[in-house]
């Protein structure tokens, strides 16, 4: 009789003895800007990331200490990557692979490499990494499936780590004082405009302790903010306003050079 | 000194997107030409997309071509009736060209029919101006008479019914195949993106023997109206026509056009049609390369439209 009463004692025993370690670190993060404005002159931008570890009177500090993973996913994008072959003497864009809403930026920081933090069941579990991440493909019908997608996948990160899309750097984070940390995040000029979901973890002896979600979005202005939208809203205007000024920038260079 | 552009969404150096303009504005102010042939492949080498790279040189063109037909306007070499019949053709060209292009993309198909087509068609035309052009220039040299009409090389092309008189360029030919070459000219525009100015010119000289006075003038006048609608419907179809981009190509390109088009004055008719045909090969030789040499990368990437 007592059994089911003992059973649940030791599970309610177990969540708050999981839970512990959680309540024991707050992690708290601010960022250098939370808004980035795309201006005339953007050229890429570095965004930093402050954070703190805040202990509660008493708990002990973990024995490897703490290891911070700042994770940073831009806007999702479905992008296809073609494979070149040979077809009678031509390169021609030949298999090709969709991958379904896969982060337009990645960025994976951390104070040391990944495989120091955690083992790799956990780095796969957090879809932590380069290496870990989730990009979902969309099978070609016509290729089928028989191939090691792979060589798909490889050339997908390393064409986007190229143009500094999507980076992990293992001396991302420095420590500037036992509990307090700062990242910068950099931002290359190509990236979209949109949310950037900025996701710190605190891990201590290789498990999650803390977890603190934050965000920082990327938006065009001023005349920017006007050009897009026309083009947007006002395709025909927009269309016979580039049209006018084609004809009149013709119009007035042809007065401008005039000599006979 | 960088700029950004809010269509392309990425960041350019002003100068060299000057730079860009004048070096094509010269060329197709002196050819007579649009130069989407070129400022398009430039453009996507820079990292624009290929798509909002075709919608913003149209309006670069019709900006070089404007100030390009003002000019030979003032020179009286514009054949207005001409241009409106091939305009006519050219407008047929353009729809059914259009339906190609959208067809070929729904198979997937499309950047292979693109890069074989620029390659045949730049081929063959380079080459034939090439070797027309070096007989001309040899047959000047030998002190022979340069042959401006040849009455008795009237082809069958000469026999077709619907006559018209083009009384500024001088001559008497059937509305046929004035209609079809516009018609041509606007397909292939539509299939491959381009002005096709490059193509008309020598299609004017040797179908309909336009002389070489009147023919780039007139050519002008009908890459002029075919680019200025192309943009209205970029503009209003696919939002891919990026402003900012588009004006410092004008910017340069119409002052690269006027002084081509003076350079262009300055030139015999042959050696003109030797230099083009040399820089169509060039072109349409690069493409080939592309094509047949191994790729540095095996892989490319691109967003899925819309999606």
């Amino acid at each position: 009789m007592l059994r089911p009463l003992a059973l649940i004692l030791l599970a309610a025993a177990a969540i708050v003895g999981l839970a512990r370690p959680a309540a024991a670190e707050r992690l708290i993060t601010s960022l250098s800007e939370h808004r980035v404005m795309v201006t005339p002159s953007f050229n890429g931008r570095e965004v930093v990331l402050f954070g703190g570890i805040e202990r509660e009177a008493g708990a002990l500090s973990p024995r490897g200490g703490y290891d911070i993973a700042v994770t940073v996913i831009g806007p999702r994008q479905t992008v296809v990557t073609f494979r070149k072959e040979r077809m009678l003497g031509i390169w021609v864009n030949y298999e090709s692979r969709v991958f379904e809403n896969a982060p337009s930026y990645l960025a994976v920081l951390t104070n040391r490499p990944l495989d120091a933090i955690t083992n790799a069941d956990t780095l796969r579990r957090l879809q932590l990494g380069l290496d870990n991440i989730a990009l979902p493909q969309r099978i070609d019908p016509v290729a089928g499936d028989d191939l090691p997608g792979d060589v798909f996948r490889k050339a997908f990160l390393s064409l986007k780590d190229e143009h500094g899309l999507y980076r992990q750097e293992s001396n991302g984070v420095t420590f500037v004082a036992p509990a307090l940390f700062r990242a910068s995040i950099p931002l290359p000029a190509e990236v979209l405009v949109g949310t950037y979901e900025v996701d710190v973890k605190l891990f201590a002896d290789g498990a999650v302790i803390a977890r603190t979600p934050s965000a920082l979005e990327i938006f065009k202005a001023g005349f920017e903010q006007f050009v897009t939208t026309s083009a947007q809203n006002h395709g025909l205007l927009y269309g016979l306003a580039a049209a006018s000024m084609a004809i009149l920038t013709g119009w007035f260079a042809s007065v401008v050079f005039r000599r006979d | 000194m960088q700029i950004y552009l809010p269509i392309a969404d990425l960041p350019v150096n002003i100068f060299l997107i000057l730079g860009m303009g004048l070096a094509v504005g010269f060329i197709s102010g002196m050819f007579g030409i649009g130069g989407g042939f070129l400022m398009t492949p430039l453009l996507i080498f820079l990292g624009v997309s290929p798509a909002v790279s075709v919608a913003t040189v149209s309006s670069h063109i019709a900006a070089s071509s404007c100030s390009g037909a003002i000019s030979y306007w003032r020179r009286r070499t514009i054949d207005i009736p001409l241009a409106g019949l091939l305009l006519a053709g050219g407008i047929a060209g353009t729809a059914s060209g259009v339906w190609l292009f959208t067809t070929l993309r729904a198979l997937g198909q499309l950047d292979i029919t693109i890069g074989i087509s620029y390659v045949l068609l730049l081929g063959i035309v380079g080459g034939l101006m090439v070797v027309e052009s070096v007989r001309a220039i040899m047959r000047a040299r030998q002190g022979k008479p340069v042959e401006l009409r040849r009455p008795g090389s009237h082809t069958w092309i000469h026999g077709l019914p619907f006559k018209l008189r083009f009384k500024r360029s001088g001559i008497y030919v059937s509305a046929v195949p004035v209609l079809g070459i516009g018609y041509i000219i606007g397909f292939v525009g539509a299939v491959m993106g381009i002005g096709g100015g490059f193509l008309l010119v020598p299609m004017l000289i040797y179908i309909l023997r336009v002389p070489t006075a009147t023919v780039i003038g007139t050519s002008m006048v009908l890459t002029l109206v075919t680019m200025a609608s192309a943009t209205v419907m970029h503009a209003a179809t696919n939002h891919l026509v990026d402003a900012v981009l588009a004006l410092f190509l004008m910017v340069g390109g119409v002052i690269g056009a006027q002084f081509g088009a003076r350079a262009g004055q300055r030139i015999s008719g042959e050696r003109l049609r030797l230099l083009l045909g040399l820089l169509v090969l060039a072109v349409g030789i690069r493409f080939g390369l592309d094509l047949t040499l191994p790729p540095e990368n095996f892989f490319t990437l691109r967003p899925l439209e819309g999606g």
